[in-house]
């Protein structure tokens, strides 16, 4: 057993885990927040993605261990009580989910992205969606609304 | 609350999507129970093999493991198949587990249970099988030959013949002035939701009653079929579909895993969860497609369609699954296409081979249909050198408001398509792209522009239950639907239907809203639980809002009929003197005097004093079958440039004109097209199940099997103001989520096509890869094809 001790969501939290134990259960299983979902084997579909001291990895190209000191956001801790993160506004809006299976993966990728680049082209958000597959929007309404975000995010801290 | 909003047509923001937003879906991998265990399945690697024997040993004694089973531990009926369509069909028997052979890549031969995923997985692949290896067979056209045989019992892989039958003179496909033959391949589709299948049974013993949680498309009919397989009673069984990660077909089935963890559970008293992993997904849920056609066209030199014909062989796997050889069949009535042959012919072979299941994928049996019909009607058009928006002008069936019923024999609700063409080339400034690729083609350009137009019919709304009786799938195509008025003014709404993404929750709460005249956010619709929504038929084929949104309109009547009793009571007028106005009854002549569903609600609660006849609670339960299918149809035209020195094509523009009559809520419709034509242009260019020699499956996980991301897939325009109401039903809904999938994928095919034909080249299968599309242009350079004029296509006569 290897012992697990990371920051999710602000909140400080630990377990013993077996040493092969990936990012994605130990958040799934160990911790209970299911939010994250995972929809591959081979590191393909994002559905996992999460956000690692700030930055978006997917959480079952790595172990539980490796995140052991860091701090780790999951969907869970994007709105701030009632209040939805502003991707996850702009998702409701444009229409930029159905089942929802790849949803958390695209928002925090996106969150990451917006980090590095506010004002992105569409262009620039296809490319950097390239590792989050979905299946049902045929990705329009997830430009639509990463670029939505984008422009409120800015005008929040115009 | 009451309302006077009206909100039908209206983009109303979705209900489903707080709890996906934030985290807190249902999907079936978050469920978790005490004294849960886990169950993995072991899938030895052989393709075709007969089972020697298999040795649970050392599985049995890996940490965590409470049990190993194969199928003589059970005593389980064969999976169920419910579309026997010709009565000569031969059925393969298809248990949970396999025995005596594996008859494909994912055939399952024993199931673990452990107390956790990992222990449950590892001891699946400790579970050793000894088996003697057969010749596989993967193609279909070999598997015909019958040299090798995929059940001996039934002693052919020719397991179903199954004839429309022609139509009209049929001596045009010998006679007449232009005859067109071509052979169209579609290969096998991995369908890819990304959430995999999965499920959790659990139940409480002493009473013998079994809950299946499991992500599937049709809990009513998982319901019915699985009682039958497991031998528990169906009163005893319930089917919950929680939320579902996508379907597209994939999740219309019931599956030998479902069956098992019901049968493992009650066995040991304990919860059972299985998840599916997504290379197991590629070979144990069905795949989609596998098709090939020859294909006739008897046209006239000016461009008139006077017959068009079509003989299919499928690919039906290594069993039938729920539907299997009905995909086909179901194609089977829109060979047409929207156009005004005289003459047809359309029948079908059902081959079995050692691979994966086919059944229906996003569309089933109509994009097959589509695709051979529109690759046909281009291939005329170079032929006879005629612009193919021409030829499909002068083609489509003319318009009707009222049902008629078209060549191939069923009622077509209401037509309406040059408008559509017209609309979809406006959007796309077709003469001026025709003249650009003309200056490109005269220039010699290294990157060369193709148009490639798409008009297509939809049949939907499956279906009626007579008609599906006729076409002898076991089951109706019925929907339900149950209103009930709270005294506190929530309305719950239970739905028979299924969704997976489709959005239901939010338009059929636009339909009851105003039908009752209250808000939506004052609805909850309740779906997919057969405890709480025991009325149903499930989500696909495009029915849900032409059967089950329909069920819905009907019960909304009920509840206003008995509303409007109450409230003529209670006003002291006679019902005539009442009209339906501003979400209220009120009396004629004096509006203010009115009562609203909420009050009327609150009055058939407290039930003081109703009049004599009408019962206590505004409820009321609507069954509806319809009468008829409905008839969707539109007009696609994608823009692509090609590299004629590489083969790579880019999608430059995509148009889509969708009809699909009345529209709920118009952000659900336009982000269906998006998502169907996304997965048609994946069809088209990028993917393929493909297999080794031997019949391994080679395409078998996400990284080999070419998904497009975010970057491949384009942006695209939609249309939907034409909303040629269906007269199938009172709501004039048609459906909408397939379309895309079945436009889609000729409209990328034929630009591909056509950004080449001036090199000589007359056809390119799915997916038009970069391979193929160089080695399309190589070949034809080789045949000295090239610069042949359009009017002077060689390769088929
Ligand atoms: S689960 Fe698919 S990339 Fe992590
Ligand atoms: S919304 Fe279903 S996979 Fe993206």
């Amino acid at each position: 057993m290897t012992h697990v001790s990371v920051t999710v969501n602000g909140a400080m939290r630990e377990a013993d885990v077996e040493p092969r134990t990936l990012l994605v259960y130990f958040l799934r299983e160990t911790l209970g927040l299911t939010g994250t979902n995972a929809g591959c084997d081979t590191s393909s579909c994002g559905s996992c993605t999460v956000l690692l001291d700030g930055e978006s990895v997917k959480s079952c190209t790595m172990l539980a261990a490796q995140a052991d000191g860091r701090e780790l956001t999951t969907i869970e801790g994007m709105a701030e009580g009632d209040q939805l993160h502003p991707l996850q506004e702009s998702f409701r809006r444009n229409h930029g989910l159905q089942c929802g299976y790849c949803t958390p993966g695209m928002i925090m990728a996106a969150a990451s992205y917006l980090k590095e680049n506010p004002s992105p082209s569409e262009g620039d958000v296809r490319l950097a969606l390239e590792g989050n597959l979905c299946r049902c929007t045929g990705y329009q309404n997830i430009v639509k609304s990463i670029l939505d975000a984008a422009g409120s995010m800015a005008g929040a801290e115009a | 609350m009451a309302t006077t909003e009206t909100f039908i047509g209206q983009p109303v923001l979705r209900k489903e999507d707080p709890e996906l937003l934030t985290g807190h879906a249902s999907y079936i991998d978050n469920w978790t129970m005490p004294g849960m265990l886990w169950m993995a399945l072991a899938r030895p690697p052989y393709v075709h093999a007969t089972i020697d024997g298999i040795d649970t040993t050392e599985a049995a004694s890996m940490p965590g493991v409470v049990g190993v089973y194969t199928a003589t531990d059970f005593d389980l009926a064969p999976l169920p198949f419910v579309w026997p369509i010709t009565e000569e069909i031969k059925v393969p028997v298809h248990y949970p587990l396999a025995s005596d052979k594996v008859r494909f890549n994912g055939d399952a031969v024993a199931v673990v249970l452990a107390e956790t995923r990992e222990q449950a997985l590892d001891a699946a692949e400790a579970v050793a099988v000894t088996a003697t290896e057969l010749p596989a067979v993967i193609d279909i056209e070999e598997a015909a030959k019958d040299e090798v045989i995929v059940h001996d019992d039934l002693g052919t892989n020719v397991v179903v013949h199954w004839s429309h039958g022609g139509g009209g003179d049929q001596s045009v496909f010998d006679s007449a002035p232009v005859i067109v033959q071509e052979r169209y391949v579609q290969p096998r589709l991995i369908p890819n939701a990304i959430e995999t299948r999965g499920c959790l049974a659990y139940g409480v013993p002493p009473v013998d009653e079994w809950t299946l949680v499991t992500a599937t498309q049709i809990p009513h009919i998982a319901k019915v079929t699985l009682a039958g397989t497991t031998g528990i009673d169906e009163h005893k069984l319930r089917v919950i579909a929680p939320d579902v990660g996508g379907g597209f077909g994939s999740k219309l089935n019931v599956y030998a895993e479902e069956a098992l963890a019901l049968a493992l559970a009650r066995r040991l008293r304990r919860p059972v969860k299985w998840i599916e992993g997504r290379r197991e997904n590629y070979v144990a849920t069905t795949h989609g497609r596998g098709v090939l056609h020859d294909c006739t066209l008897a046209g006239t030199e000016d461009g008139t369609i006077l017959g068009m014909k079509f003989v299919e062989l499928a690919d039906m796997g290594a069993y039938y699954q729920l539907l299997t050889p009905g995909i086909p069949e179901l194609g089977g009535w829109v060979y047409m296409g929207p156009y005004d042959p005289k003459a047809y012919w359309f029948e079908f072979k059902g081959v079995v081979t050692n691979t994966t299941p086919t059944d229906a994928y996003r569309g089933a049996g109509r994009p097959e249909a589509t695709y051979v019909i529109e690759r046909l009607v281009d291939s005329f058009a170079r032929r006879i050198g005629k612009d193919p928006a021409d030829i499909r002008r002068m083609n489509l069936h003319p318009p009707h408001e009222d049902a008629q019923t078209s060549i191939m024999g069923l009622n077509v609700d209401s037509a309406n398509y040059e408008p559509l063409l017209d609309k979809a080339l406006g959007l796309v400034e077709y003469d001026k792209l025709r003249a650009e690729q003309r200056d490109r083609r005269e220039r010699g350009d290294r990157t060369q522009l193709g148009i490639g137009l798409s008009t297509y019919i939809e049949m939907c709304g499956l279906a009626p239950s007579n008609i599906l009786g006729a076409l002898r799938y076991a089951a109706g195509g019925w929907d339900g639907a149950t209103i009930e008025c709270l005294p506190s003014g929530h309305v719950i709404v239970k739905t028979g239907t299924s969704p997976h993404g489709q959005s239901h929750e939010t338009a059929w709460a636009q339909i009851v809203a105003d039908g009752l005249g209250v808000s939506p956010d004052e609805i909850t619709v309740l779906h997919g639980d057969t405890h709480s929504t025991p009325l149903g038929m499930d989500t696909y084929g495009s029915r849900s809002v032409a059967v089950g949104g329909v069920a819905l309109h009907f019960a909304v009547e009920k509840i206003k009929a008995k509303a409007r009793t109450i409230a003529a009571h209670e006003l002291e007028v006679a019902e005539d003197d009442l009209e339906w106005a501003d979400g209220a009854f009120r009396v004629k002549g004096a509006p203010d005097t009115a009562k609203t569903i909420p009050e009327l609600a609150v009055s058939a609660w407290h039930a003081h004093a109703l009049p004599a006849e009408v019962e206590p609670h505004l409820n009321a339960t609507a069954v509806y079958d319809p009468p008829n299918f409905t008839w969707p149809a539109g007009a696609h035209v994608c823009v692509v440039e090609v590299d004629t020195e590489t083969g790579a094509t880019e999608i430059v523009r995509y148009v889509a004109v969708d009809d699909c009559g009345t529209i709920i809520n118009p952000m659900i419709v336009e982000g269906q097209v998006h998502g169907g034509v996304a997965q048609g242009v994946a069809e088209a260019l990028y993917e393929e199940a493909m297999y080794d020699e031997s019949g391994n499956l080679t395409t078998s996980t996400m990284t080999q099997y070419l998904i497009p991301s975010a970057t491949e897939i384009p942006a695209m325009t939609t249309d939907h103001s034409q909303e040629t109401p269906s007269t199938t039903n009172p709501l004039g809904v048609k459906g909408i989520g397939e379309a895309g999938t079945i436009a889609a994928p000729p409209a990328v095919v034929n630009a591909v096509i056509d950004a080449v034909s001036h090199l000589g080249v007359t056809a390119i299968e799915k997916p038009a890869s970069p391979e193929r599309v160089w080695r399309a242009i190589q070949e034809a350079k080789g045949d000295g094809r090239a610069g042949a004029s359009p009017g002077s296509e060689g390769g088929t006569s």
